[in-house]
């Protein structure tokens, strides 16, 4: 089969994607980085085991402003993650599986991480 | 309309000789992870991570501990599962992709079991 004669998918420089597909990838980004602080949990029950020192070399970090900061994002891309991944397992049994489903489960999905994200800053700064 | 032959259908596993395991294992265990993540960030914000004695008081209860090392369990099989169809998607030479996948189970692995034994060291100091 001659490649040259194909149809082109949209090329992703020129192609301005829409809400859907930007909310698919970044939930796979979210995903990523969700995996990314893993690493940092598991790393900090380490420490937890290791004794109240190595604890302590811990706890300065996330308490620092950059360490609060890493731990926003991961709030953020935790609901994000959590609430489009509901809707996924939504789309599993069938329903809203189309492109007006997926446009209208958009702002929801956006919308509940975003007040779910501020709330438990709320609760964890007060 | 039938996609697979009768016999397809009877072992019913596909060419990955898995069927459909990898799908259903990311589905159970994302279910999982929603009632162990909010769990998780609870226990934050009920101040048991606020220093280290609470810290090991948090994690030397039977509840806590339990819920931990499920968490540990289930957000670790999650996320290798998601990693390797990343890897899967985006990496197109075939031994960069093997060894990323076998990386990223081992370092999983690791820090998993880690994470277990240190959790189930606070648990028997405390007992």
């Amino acid at each position: 089969m001659s490649k040259a004669n194909r149809p082109l998918s949209p090329h992703l420089q020129v192609y301005r994607l829409p809400m859907t597909a930007m909310m698919s990838i970044t939930f796979r980004a979210m995903g990523v980085g969700l995996a990314i602080g893993f690493v940092f949990l598991a790393s900090w029950l380490i420490g937890a085991g290791a004794g109240r020192d190595a604890f302590e070399g811990y706890h300065a970090f996330f308490t620092s402003w950059f360490g609060l900061l890493l731990l926003f994002g991961w709030t953020a891309a935790f609901y994000y993650h959590a609430c489009n991944g509901i809707r996924h397992l939504v789309w599993d049994t069938g329903r809203g599986l189309t492109n007006e489903g997926a446009a209208k489960g958009n702002p929801i999905v956006l919308g509940a991480a975003v007040v779910l994200t501020i709330l438990t800053w709320i609760i964890g700064l007060a | 309309m039938k996609m697979q032959s009768d016999l397809g259908r009877v072992r019913g596993l596909g060419s990955a000789k898995s069927g459909s395991s990898h799908w259903w294992t990311q589905r159970v265990t994302a279910a999982a992870n929603l009632p162990l993540g909010i769990w998780f960030i609870v226990s934050i914000l009920a101040g048991h991570t606020a220093d280290y004695d609470a810290v090991q008081a948090w994690l030397g209860s039977y509840f806590h501990s339990t819920m931990m090392i499920l968490m540990i369990v289930s957000v670790a099989v999650h996320f290798t599962h998601g990693l390797q169809v990343v890897i899967e998607d985006y990496v197109h030479n075939r031994k960069v992709e093997m060894i990323s996948l076998m990386l990223i189970k081992a370092v999983a692995a690791f820090l998993s079991v880690a994470a277990i034994i240190s959790v189930l060291r606070i648990v028997f100091a405390g007992a």
